[in-house]
């Protein structure tokens, strides 16, 4: 049987040092693992150029409505406290697989993508209720910046609930055994990656008044 | 250590299983190049479609220069004239420079770091068929309705429904998006080869220079890339959706779209040009004779040069209206960035101090480079002064100077780049003599066509206009730039002539190292084997090459390890190769396997015919030698291919709703070859019976991707010296272990002492008769160092637990072992 | 150059890391962890509706995200016991970000 340190199939690295300790490369960290991190490094840059662009055009609408007009405050705090908890289970899920406890980590796997389904489902409702009062991308620059950064980091959630439900599919087709921990761990860093954004938009853009 | 190996990690997957598409096989062919994930090949494609793109652009830049040529011209009306000089700038940007460092990227950053790919082999076949699918996009725009005229900058609000109520500027928007994408894939994966996959020895500061390069210009595309992404998000929307992100009746500002390009846009200068610095800084030292002058300097000024580069993009805007305290502050640090870029050049000089030139085609191209980067570099210091650049602000001033940056600088290295390379790519010389004439027309032409260009800028013409009257006083001074540009045109005819000739009338094989370099690409046959390296090379100093084949005698004079002449003439090298007499002599009796000094010992290699009808079928197969390459594969190309048709199905949404099913479709290919890519393993497994009935080779290490095992092995015997190592089990499973590395060294202490890899003369691989892999090597070149030749000072000392030492992370190893 | 002593420093500093990699928080600090970032939620979402001065509020609200975000960077993400090098990818990604998009919109007078 040959000993695969095949770092270019996504799982094997991390099935060799489920920790991510190995020394198969230079960093001991696997290919994977570090490209998920210089991607989120890209990201970073990514949502600070939508989030900057809702700064520059605070309070710059030249017509109605404005935040303070629509914004509802406890609905969207009730969502971005789902989307925080989101995070606990993803956690959780990673420490299930790393003892290789497969029942517990298709249930966490499965109640995160249910918590980021609910914040999907409330970001719609809070679209559709806003298009109602008056606000879409085209009424003013308060609907366009808005609308493009919840809605990027929206796509980016769905994108996320996506990777989840795969996982939790390959782990009940028993194609995600324990070795492969390190994949678990990589979307949890992106799904990670995605709370810290709304972590940062909850404030700049909803809490903090114009 | 123990419990790594389980065996579901290599438990045999039955093709069929992973998903819609059987997985290519084809050796040889069109479909072998569509489904390549070899690095080496995706280079070659690179390179082709660049070079493609580069006569596309300067076919353009001829009709500018036609049109310009006299007063009043009328070859082409003003909204074609729009249409081509930002075609023009788009094209040479995107499709010409980017891509053309994209392919020296490709093929030789696993090479100089003695890997075995690149860490994703799929992503990057991506980053190549997004590239070539975003440019052919882009292109499409002249058939569907004119092309995009906004100019390479697309400022709003310029850009706008109100102003541009055409799909022109909707092809750049999705064009740029599409190589965006593909450009930022290809970072990442560059970044992760670079970090992760050096060969033993190779700690950062080992690094050639232009792998350095590479490391920081992939740094800058990874973080200046989501920047422009956003812009054209946002612009997009403004265009598709009807937001107002530039639309200033509703209180936008189309200055935040000039920040979002120019914070793109300056990093992005600094992509073009950092490779080309890297190419140069290997061909200095080469056509020298001596070390590269402050290697550690070099490296530092060009991670500054990244880092600066992020603060200096206002004095692109200086005529903007930003206030004096913004202008200054960017006035200051435009200044600054000077002193790095100031420091290479001073460093490159000090190279050839006294050193013993040789000119032939790539170093001339080398000091072209440094000398008309010298010049645009000079007169982008003008630009900061910000009074003064108020005055240059759109005239052809600007023209000239990034000219002089981009095709003074940039081009003139990877021209330099090709000329130095392409006989390790294709294991052929390109002719001196056409070189030389190449050489001369385009260093006259560029100067004829731009240096008048900052005349005509300091009297005041204006860019991007398509005529201007005789009264100006123009006349003369444009014609001459445009006499200039067909001269530059010729030069590229020699140049292409010269590949005619050099292949097809005047062959002259390379061999592995044609010029006596320093760096690992040189260590290997030319072309490479799909492999690389037979071995692993292990890395015992910058220049790791060199000292391979180079040491002192008692008085410190160089003298060959091999005991050949040193230094051979240049017209000797390029007539013979690499003294391939001496070679033949030394080893061509009983090593069929390693035809080296005639150039071809590839295995399953077909590029361009290259190989040149010698010791094909005596070349081992990655197969004989035990490694495991990574598998070709579909989901790449369709993957890329599905990102235009959503492109195309977004871009004609906005006359038609109905149109965005198109999109939909897209997306739906997009997802479906992305889940089956997942699925699908990188390198096939190799077949069970096969397996078995090649005795022993089940035991060797399966070096996917760049030689792991072999630096597991590297790093485990640096510690544990000589004792059983645990690392050197690990890497090896089980009883084959034990045989090779009983077998192998004594094979390698043949080699007059050196611990060196695949240095051309050392035909360790093949006559050892065993499938060694990295590990055998590594193990007693670790063993026997610090060797004399690796000796540079203190720096024999820290050879041995290299592949530990590295900037930190790696050192983990050392703990694990411990533990 | 003292990049011998430097290497050294880093072999050091890396065997501390990965002492450190030992102590990866356990379920129930997970949680833990979880409560304090609910818990400094409901104070964001109450500061939201105090009648404080605003410069004051929006500061504090600001520090309190500011916590949350490296609290689940730390934790949840691992950055506290991984590799440096994640670390250092990741905050050249953030703080190039900052300075970026702060220094820009400065230039167009949004903070005055």
């Amino acid at each position: 049987m040959s000993v695969t340190t095949d770092i270019a199939a996504a799982p094997a690295t991390p099935a060799v040092h489920a920790d991510g300790h190995g020394h198969v490369t230079n960093t001991g960290l696997s290919n994977e693992k570090l490209a998920m991190w210089a991607f989120l490094g890209s990201e970073c840059l990514l949502f600070g150029a939508l989030i900057s662009t809702y700064f520059l055009y605070r309070g710059k609408s030249v017509s109605g409505p404005t935040p303070k007009d629509i914004y509802d405050i406890p609905y969207t705090s009730v969502s971005s406290f789902v989307l925080l908890m989101s995070s606990l289970t993803m956690v959780l899920a990673l420490a299930a697989i790393q003892r290789g406890d497969h029942r517990r980590l298709r249930v966490w796997l499965v109640a995160t993508a249910l918590l980021g389904a609910s914040f999907i489902a409330g970001q719609v409702y809070e679209f559709t209720s806003f298009i109602r009062e008056g606000l879409t991308i085209k009424t003013n620059l308060f609907g366009s910046s808005f609308f493009v950064l919840t809605g990027f980091h929206g796509v980016h959630v769905t994108l996320g609930i996506v990777m989840l439900l795969s996982l939790w599919n390959l782990s009940l087709r028993g194609k995600l055994p324990q070795e492969k921990s390190e994949v678990v761990e990589i979307a949890g860093l992106y799904w990670h990656f995605v709370d810290v954004v709304w972590i940062v938009i909850f404030t700049v853009i909803y809490l903090i008044p114009s | 250590m123990t419990t790594v190996l389980e065996p579901t990690i290599t438990a045999p997957v039955p093709s069929g299983d992973t998903g819609l598409l059987r997985r290519p096989t084809h050796p040889k062919g069109v479909w072998s190049w569509i489904t390549t994930v070899d690095h080496k090949r995706i280079g070659i494609l690179y390179g082709c479609t660049a070079f493609f793109f580069f006569l596309v652009g300067g076919f353009e830049a001829l009709l500018i220069r036609v049109q310009l040529a006299k007063p009043n011209g009328t070859v082409l009306s003003a909204e074609v004239y729009n249409q081509v000089f930002t075609m023009h700038g788009t094209t040479m940007i995107f499709l010409v420079v980017m891509p053309m460092s994209a392919a020296f990227f490709n093929y030789l950053v696993p090479l100089q770091i003695g890997a075995r790919d690149v860490a994703f082999p799929r992503l990057n076949a991506f980053s190549y068929w997004l590239f070539l699918f975003g440019g052919i996009f882009l292109y499409s725009s002249f058939l569907l309705g004119g092309a995009p005229d906004g100019g390479w900058f697309g400022y709003a609000p310029n850009t706008s429904i109100t102003f541009s109520p055409g799909h022109n500027i909707d092809f750049w928007v999705f064009g740029l998006q599409l190589l965006g994408i593909a450009s930022t894939a290809g970072a990442v994966n560059l970044i992760v080869t670079m970090l992760n996959m050096r060969a033993p020895g190779m700690t950062l500061m080992r690094m050639p220079v232009f792998t350095w390069m590479t490391l920081v210009s992939s740094f800058l595309i990874l973080f200046a890339m989501p920047i422009i992404t956003v812009a054209l998000f946002l612009l997009m929307f403004d265009r598709n959706f009807g937001s107002n992100f530039f639309n200033p009746a509703a209180g936008g500002d189309p200055v935040l779209w000039q920040h979002l390009f120019w914070l793109f846009g300056h990093p992005e200068v600094y992509i073009l040009i950092l490779p080309s610095m890297g190419m140069v800084s290997e061909i200095l030292p080469v056509f020298a004779r001596k070390p590269l002058f402050g290697y550690p300097v070099i490296v530092f000024s060009g991670i500054a040069i990244g880092f600066m580069g992020w603060g200096v993009w206002v004095h692109h805007m200086f005529s903007v209206g930003l206030g004096p305290v913004a202008v200054s502050a960017f006035s200051v640090s435009t200044m600054f960035i000077a002193v790095p870029t100031g420091v290479k050049i001073f460093n490159w000089v000090a190279t050839i101090w006294r050193g013993s030139l040789r000119f032939t085609t790539p170093m001339l191209f080398a000091l072209g480079f440094i000398g008309m980067f010298t010049i645009g570099g000079l007169s982008g210091v003008t630009h900061s002064v910000s009074p003064h650049d108020r005055q240059q602000t759109d005239t052809y001033y600007v023209v000239a100077h990034f000219h002089y940056v981009l095709f003074g600088g940039a081009l003139f290295g990877i021209m330099g780049g090709i000329y130095y390379w392409w006989p390790k790519v294709f294991g052929y010389l390109l002719n001196e003599r056409l070189g030389k004439i190449n050489f001369w027309t385009w260093l006259i032409g560029f100067n004829m066509t731009f240096a008048p260009m900052h005349i005509l800028g300091l009297r005041g013409m204006p860019r991007r206009i398509y005529t201007y009257d005789d009264s100006l006083g123009l006349a003369a001074l444009n014609m001459l730039a445009t006499v200039g540009s067909f001269v530059i045109a010729f030069s590229t005819l020699v140049f292409i002539y010269n590949v005619w000739f050099s292949t097809k009338k005047q062959r002259i094989p390379a061999g592995d190292d044609p010029w006596d370099a320093r760096t690992l690409e040189w260590a290997t046959s030319s072309p490479p084997p799909d492999y690389n390296f037979p071995e692993t090379p292990v890395a015992h100093g910058v220049d790791a090459f060199w000292h391979q084949k180079y040491t002192e005698d008692d008085e410190g004079r160089l003298i060959r390890i091999d005991g050949s002449a040193p230094g051979a003439s240049p017209a000797d090298l390029l007539i013979r190769g690499r003294s391939s007499a001496a070679l033949a002599e030394r080893d061509g009796d009983d090593t069929p396997g390693n035809g080296n000094g005639s150039g071809d010992r590839s295995a399953g290699d077909d590029h361009g015919s290259a190989g040149d009808g010698h010791g094909h079928g005596a070349v081992p197969t990655a197969h004989e030698l035990g490694i495991h390459m990574p598998s070709p594969s579909y989901y790449p190309v369709l993957a890329a291919f599905s990102l235009p048709i959503i492109s195309y199905g977004m871009l004609y949404g906005r006359s038609s709703g109905s149109h965005y099913a198109v999109a939909v479709f897209g997306a739906v290919t997009l997802f479906a070859s992305l889940y089956a890519w997942g699925m699908e393993p990188s390198a096939e497994p190799e077949d069970p019976e096969e397996h078995h009935s090649t005795s022993g080779h089940d035991d060797v290490p399966v070096l996917v991707g760049g030689g792991q095992a072999a630096l597991e092995a590297g790093n485990g015997s640096a510690t544990g010296n000589g004792a059983p190592d645990p690392a050197g089990e690990g890497a090896s499973a089980s009883a084959g272990a034990a045989d090779t590395s009983e077998v192998v060294p004594p094979a390698v202490a043949t080699d007059a002492g050196t611990p060196s890899t695949a240095d051309a003369g050392t035909p360790s691989t093949a006559d050892a008769g065993t499938p060694s892999t990295a590990d055998d090597m590594a193990t007693p070149a670790t063993d026997e160092a610090p060797t004399p030749a690796a000796d540079e000072g203190g720096e024999a000392e820290a050879a041995p637990p290299a592949g530990d030492e590295d900037t930190g992370p790696s050192g983990s190893s050392t703990d694990d072992k411990g533990a | 150059m003292s990049s011998r002593a430097a290497e050294q420093t880093e072999h050091l500093e890396q065997a501390s890391d990965h002492d450190a990699h030992a102590g990866h928080p356990t379920e129930a600090q997970y949680i833990k962890i979880a409560v304090i970032l609910a818990t400094i939620t409901a104070v964001e979402v109450g500061l939201y509706y105090t009648s404080f001065s605003t410069v004051a509020t929006n500061a504090t609200l600001i520090v309190l995200a500011g916590v949350k975000f490296v609290i689940v960077a730390a934790y949840f993400m691992h950055l506290k016991f991984d590799n440096k090098i994640l670390r250092r990818l990741f905050i050249t990604g953030f703080v190039l970000a900052s300075f970026c998009y702060i220094a820009y919109l400065l230039t167009l007078g949004v903070f005055q």
